[in-house]
């Protein structure tokens, strides 16, 4: 648990840490000074993870850590052992898109596709959390992305949509 | 083909055949590519506004660990730019930097942050010159000169146009209204930040992928920039992280990458910082517009002069059609039997300026629109109806020798007034809630390229094979529009068999036709064009194979769902597969091309090249809104638009980018800005960004957006492929105006200038409250030394589209201040 | 990609080990939580600690304890602080205050501790290091002139916590815990009016708790001006609390405006309430009076004459909320979202 309790950043070897990333555990090998967004997309090749200001500003990078959206431009990698990280590559259950992916693909809500994966992470701990939310509450939940090119109404559609669709499923996934 | 009304897959709402890409994270945008022995670049730039470059001193950069390249302006002699006439860029500026982030040197390193601390270490020793920061300051300051070409001064282009006598048209009018308008610059925000990979290929030659709208252009302007044979590079556009016009443009760090990359025979990398993509601009300029206006006493215009002043930044770039797209679009919404522009655009210290998602016509159209609301009120009359009366006619010739086809004007305002509930809101909400209406129109792909040729502007390939697949080739590029989706559509469509039965390979230089770019909305209109031609020539040759095999005569095939039969006896049939098969076994390899290049335009006067369009998309947009009077808070509670889209090929993506657009309009109308703070002159020379980040330069949040009904017009126009006119632009235009006069509606005070924000409102009320002119906007244009106007006779007084001798005219009343009635 | 620059790591499991390392590293150490403000200023230079103190796993932080009042760990999430039921329901400022924090990814990292000790900001100082060359830097970090006020002698970057107006109105204070002891201050007294030394904690120094006191009696309420609906820091923040008797007249009240000088301003409200009634004409009169007391500067969104002319109105907003008037509409134009 306490592999990382003490890191010095400073020196220019990389570091070796554990977390599981969309299930599956991985040990990475890292430049300390990393931020979770740069270990997915550099070291781990997870590059479905965007970024548009690494500042905390637009909502791109936004992925799960325990299963609640966080900005990954903002979060230390070295603050990540052994945490439960979800990202946009990990939504599909093998060949079959989630709810909410497909939603988004029919429905219009991904326009260039770049605040898409952050959107959609969001938005699947949003339906973990409230199975049927209002108009008000996708809002408001989403109103950490931003996105150019769509003007929401789509998006905002695409989710209630997915939200449909798990419940006639019966449950979130 | 156009004239066909049933379809299998044009008009029907799909899944766009690269949505699974965009939702699963597939996508491959330009910084998710890595490569073996990658390196990482980063650029330094000028920390001033105006300068002179004494020495720069690499060596120390040089020397740090894990460096393994420093360039300079002196390793790129060759300049670049977009139009011909503005080759004022260098990738690296070698002796003169002229806005605080003008590139100045590149370091190639193992990683960024080690190429960042190299940055650190080059020494710049500069020579700082006069800020210029303001239109104003540039036409009160000649010298120093920041380019020294130009047409005088700091003044980078000027020119006039007069189609019939203006003057004796407004002297004739029943009112003449003269306004003062300012529109604020502001900047495309695509959530991805610029990034290009360049790598030598195994067989030597250049390859790179970029974010970029204009492969086409890249690949050419590369091949002078690094003169390095064109048939050696090859550019990929790679899907774009939203464009809406910012990548348009040519960007100096895609030929340092590339420079870099033949240098070290390694791939290099670059991805800019957000505040670098605020530095790279070419936004909408900033434009100060003075508009008169002839109008009869029932609320026809006589004839309209427009003069604009644009504050370029830095260097040319698009500039030059920037300039001319502030003024001929004008007479292309309305009836506007004589007209005229006075146009400039003027160098300063800051980004360059460019092409945002409307390019150079939103900022007239917010001065006409808000005019004809004032009109309207002056005159008595409704808005809408003021409009609806005055409504170009299709098929006919503008006073500039524009020519109109389709035109479904009429049908989107009566569709705004009736959807916005207009007759029972306009004039009568209660204070403090407002209802504005403001229409446009806009180009369907520029009717001619940015340099000169004769060849096609688009050019489409097909390949098939036995195995029924269906492979398409072009150049076009896809930044979110959906231009793959259409590309597929409407060879599915032709073929009939599923979009998603086709393969698109689209913006590589080194394998697809030429397309010249997404810009100027002109992707469907042009590829759609090319593509049909190429998929018609091809299911000629399977239908000539086939009708062998179902015994029927060519004519009597039938191409949907998949299959291949017989019109007149359904039971003669067989699978696309099956046919293709046959085609390839009676004709050998199949393949086809298409190509398109648009209608000669009937002008042909100099500058008779822009503006014409094969056709014009059409909007009109109805705007609600809640002014708060004490506060002068603004919240946009609903928006209505209606746009004239010719045929719709997706619904699903045709409302997207109307509501996008909607959604960048309410932007700018309400608090998007590209500004700079000028430091006290006396301590400082500093001109920089006021606000270069995502926080600070304020983009609408999912909280933030109204509710939008959108309404899809269709009249097809003969030009288009199965009709369908542009839709990605055009929506944007009316927003901003009918912001403007929903403020008017709402509490009564006019706002002439953009962004539109409540300490305005509150400034314009208080004015009010003292019974001065509730106004908030520019006093004065300046006195800009605009040319004698090129004259030319509109069609409509005889003329031949050619320039000719001006009547005479008193040359003192021409000047005289023509008062508003 | 902005990348962050080298630094040490430290992750220590109890509040005395981190108190033990801030007193053994001094001040080129610093504590990071959620990394919501630190992680940004340390990416544009601000910021480049030597030593990272991440207090992460450090369960002590986030406690919430129930007693006469209620006490919060710094620790806590804004999410978690939004989603406490004691703070939604005797809390209502402080509960509308971190709710608008930012955007819901942030609230969900960004702490209340953080919110607390949020550097102050300015839009000569929140830029990149490149930026802030080009102006030959600035007071607060790397130059000596304040570009705000040129003839400043000091630096007057805007105090743009929510979070700071709502609890010191509440009458909060703040545990401060180091390796030498602890004291508690009222919050009010973290704070002085300097851009650059705008905290009275010393660099030693843990913000370990939030003590609030028993709200029986008191309703209070949060109104934020800001451009968006979400990702904005304050350009104003109203901050009211109110002690009525049952018959209305007000026992006490006090009144604290948010991103108006590089601290919460504390006003007068309570003399200037006290024995009224909450009339129109009272709070218009207390609205204009407390207005008097912010001094908006050019280093923020927003026009600065503008800013401060709504001042009163955003007052009003919140005094007629505690009077128990119908504020949904009002605060859903002003809030974009009804805070529901």
């Amino acid at each position: 648990m306490d592999a990382v309790r003490e890191r010095d950043a400073t020196a220019q070897e990389n570091v070796r840490l554990s977390m599981r990333v969309n299930g599956e555990e991985v040990d990475v090998l890292f430049a300390p000074y990393k931020t979770l967004l740069e270990v997915l997309r550099e070291d781990l090749d997870l590059t479905g993870t965007k970024h548009g200001c690494e500042l905390g500003e637009c909502g791109a990078c936004a992925v799960l850590v325990d299963g609640e959206p966080v900005l990954s431009c903002l979060a230390l990698a070295l603050d990540c052992e052994g945490r439960e990280i979800e990202t946009v590559e990990g939504l599909a259950r093998g060949p079959e898109l989630h709810p909410l992916q497909a939603a988004f693909a029919d429905l219009g809500a991904a326009q260039c596709g770049y605040c898409t994966p952050g959107i959609l992470m969001t938005a699947k701990a949003l339906l973990a959390a409230e199975p049927a939310p209002s108009r008000e509450r996708i809002k408001e939940a989403i109103s950490g992305n931003l996105c150019r090119c769509t003007g929401y109404q789509q998006i905002f559609e695409a989710v209630e949509e997915a939200a449909r669709q798990m419940r006639d499923e019966g449950g979130a996934r | 083909m156009s004239a066909r009304t049933r379809f299998n897959v044009i008009g029907k709402p799909r899944r766009r055949v690269d949505g699974r890409a965009k939702v699963t994270g597939q996508t491959r945008f330009a910084d998710d590519i890595k490569l073996p022995r990658m390196l990482h670049c980063k650029i330094l730039r000028s920390p001033l506004p105006h300068a002179r470059i004494e020495s720069i001193d690499v060596a120390r950069a040089e020397a740090h660990p894990g460096v393994h390249l420093v360039l300079t302006g002196k390793d790129f002699p060759v300049t670049y730019g977009m139009m011909p006439v503005s080759q004022d860029e260098y990738p690296l500026a070698p002796e003169r930097v002229r806005y605080v982030g003008d590139p100045v040197a590149a370091v190639i390193a193992r990683d960024e942050q080690t190429a960042a601390q190299a940055l650190d270490l080059i020494d710049v020793r500069y020579q700082p010159l006069k800020t210029i920061a303001t239109i104003e300051e540039a036409l009160a300051t000649p010298e120093p000169r920041i380019h020294d070409y130009g047409e005088r001064g700091n003044i980078h282009r000027n020119q006039s146009y007069e189609f019939g006598d203006v003057e004796e048209a407004l002297a004739h009018a029943d009112h003449v209204f003269e306004d003062v308008f300012f529109f604020e610059g502001n900047t495309h925000l695509p959530i991805e930040q610029h990034a290009a990979v360049a790598t030598v290929d195994a067989d030597g030659k250049l390859t790179l992928w970029s974010s970029t709208q204009v492969p086409h252009y890249l690949h050419r302007a590369l091949s002078r920039a690094l003169q390095f044979p064109a048939a050696h590079i090859r550019v990929i556009a790679c899907p774009n992280g939203g464009g809406f016009g910012g990548k348009c443009d040519l960007h100096n760090h895609e030929i340092v990458v590339s420079r870099a990359a033949l240098r070290l025979g390694r791939p290099v990398k670059i991805c800019l910082s957000r505040e670098e993509v605020f530095y790279m601009h070419r936004g909408r300029h900033p434009v100060l517009m003075k508009m008169r206006t002839g109008v009869t006493r029932d609320g026809r215009l006589t004839g309209m002069s427009v003069q604009t002043l644009l504050d370029g930044g830095g260097y040319g770039g698009y500039g030059a059609a920037s300039t001319f797209y502030t003024g001929v679009l004008q007479p292309v919404t309305y009836e506007l039997p004589r007209y005229r522009f006075d146009a400039a655009r003027v160098f300063t210290n800051k980004p360059a300026c460019g092409p945002k998602r409307g390019h150079g016509t939103p900022q007239p159209r917010f001065g006409q629109e808000v005019q004809l609301d004032k009109i309207a009120e002056r005159l008595g009359m409704d808005p809408a109806e003021l409009r609806l009366n005055i409504v170009a006619k299709p098929n006919s010739l503008t006073a500039n020798w524009l020519r109109i086809g389709s035109i479904g004007l009429a049908e989107c305002i009566h569709k705004v007034v009736d959807a916005s509930g207009w007759k029972d809101k306009h004039r009568k909400l209660p204070e403090g809630r407002g209802i504005g209406i403001a229409c446009a129109a806009y180009l369907s792909g520029a009717g001619v390229s940015i340099y000169w040729n004769k060849m096609p502007h688009s050019g489409v390939q097909l390949l098939l094979d036995r195995s029924g697949q269906v492979t398409v080739f072009c150049g076009a590029t896809e930044i979110g529009q959906g231009s793959d989706d259409v590309l597929a559509a409407i060879v599915a469509e032709v073929l009939g068999i599923d979009a998603f039965d086709v393969r698109c390979v689209t913006g590589d230089t080194g394998i697809t036709p030429v397309d010249l770019g997404s810009y100027s909305s002109r992707v469907t209109v042009m590829m759609g064009n090319a593509a049909i031609q190429a998929a018609e020539r091809v299911r000629e040759l399977i239908a000539d194979a086939a009708a062998d095999e179902l015994d029927v005569l060519p004519e009597r095939v039938v191409f949907a769902r998949g299959q291949v039969f017989a019109s007149e006896d359904p039971s003669k049939t067989m699978s696309f597969r099956e046919a293709v098969a046959f085609a390839e076994t009676k004709y050998g390899t199949l393949g086809s091309v298409g190509s398109y290049s648009p209608p000669k335009a009937p002008g042909r006067y100099k500058g008779a090249g822009v503006g014409p369009s094969p056709a014009y998309s059409y909007t009109a947009c109805v705007v609600e809104v809640d002014v708060d009077p004490i506060t002068g808070w603004i919240t946009v509670p609903k928006v209505w638009v209606a746009h004239d889209i010719g045929r719709t090929i997706n619904p699903v993506l045709a409302r997207g980018q109307v509501e996008g657009s909607i959604y960048m309009g309410l932007g700018e109308a309400l608090m998007e800005e590209q500004v700079f703070r000028r430091l006290p002159p006396k301590l400082s020379n500093a001109l920089v960004h006021k606000i270069p980040s995502l926080l600070e330069y304020k983009s609408l949040t999912s909280l933030d957006m109204p509710e939008v009904e959108t309404i899809l017009v269709e009249d097809p126009d003969p030009n288009c492929p199965f009709g369908a006119k542009e839709v990605g632009q055009g929506p944007l235009l009316p927003v901003m105006p009918a912001v403007a006069n929903a403020v008017f509606d709402a509490v009564g005070v006019r706002i002439d200038e953009v962004p539109i924000t409540p300490d305005k409102i509150l400034a314009a009320l208080a004015k009010k409250a003292k019974g001065e002119v509730a106004r908030v906007g520019p006093d004065r244009f300046p006195d800009v030394p605009y040319p004698e106007p090129i004259f030319v006779l509109p069609p409509s007084e005889g003329g031949d589209g050619n320039a000719t001798k001006a009547p005479h005219r008193d040359e003192p009343a021409r000047h005289k201040e023509a008062a508003a009635s | 990609m902005m990348r962050l620059p080298h630094f040490r790591y430290r992750a220590p499991a109890s509040i005395e080990e981190a108190a033990r390392i801030l007193a053994d590293e001094g001040s080129q150490a610093m504590l990071v939580a959620g990394g919501t403000d630190l992680v940004p200023n340390m990416k544009r230079r601000h910021q480049e600690p030597t030593t990272l103190v991440s207090v992460r796993r450090i369960d002590a932080l986030k406690k919430v304890a129930n007693g006469a009042g209620l006490t919060l760990g710094a620790g806590l999430t804004l999410s978690e602080v939004v989603g406490t039921g004691a703070v939604r329901e005797h809390y209502q400022g402080l509960w509308e205050a971190a709710s608008q924090v930012a955007t819901p990814q942030l609230r969900n990292m960004g702490t209340l501790g953080g919110n607390v000790c949020l550097d102050t900001r300015c839009t000569y100082y929140n830029q990149n290091y490149e930026w802030r060359k080009a102006i030959d830097f600035c007071m607060k970090k790397d130059g000596e002139t304040c570009w705000v006020a040129t003839a400043s002698k000091r630096c007057v970057a805007v105090s743009s916590t929510d979070t700071a107006p709502a609890l010191i109105a509440l009458g909060a204070k703040a545990r401060l815990v180091s390796a030498s002891g602890e004291r508690e201050v009222a919050l009010a007294d973290l704070y002085n009016n300097d851009g650059i030394e705008y905290l009275t904690r010393r660099p030693d120094e843990i913000l370990t708790e939030i003590v609030l006191p028993p709200a029986a009696g008191w309703r209070s309420a949060y109104w934020k001006l800001r451009r968006r609906g979400a990702f904005d820091f304050p350009v104003l923040g109203v901050a009211a609390a109110v002690r009525a008797a049952p018959d209305g007249t007000v026992e006490d009240a006090r009144i604290v405006l948010g991103a108006v000088a590089s601290r919460p301003v504390v006003t007068r409200a309570g003399e200037l309430l006290s024995g009224r009634k909450l009339t129109d004409e009272a709070i218009a009169e207390v609205a204009a009076k407390v207005a008097t007391r912010a001094k908006p500067l050019d280093n923020t969104d927003l026009e600065i004459y503008w800013r401060k002319e709504v001042v009163p109105a955003f007052v009003g907003y919140a005094l007629r909320q505690i009077r128990g008037d119908d504020m949904r509409a009002t605060r859903l134009r002003i809030a974009r979202q009804s805070l529901g």
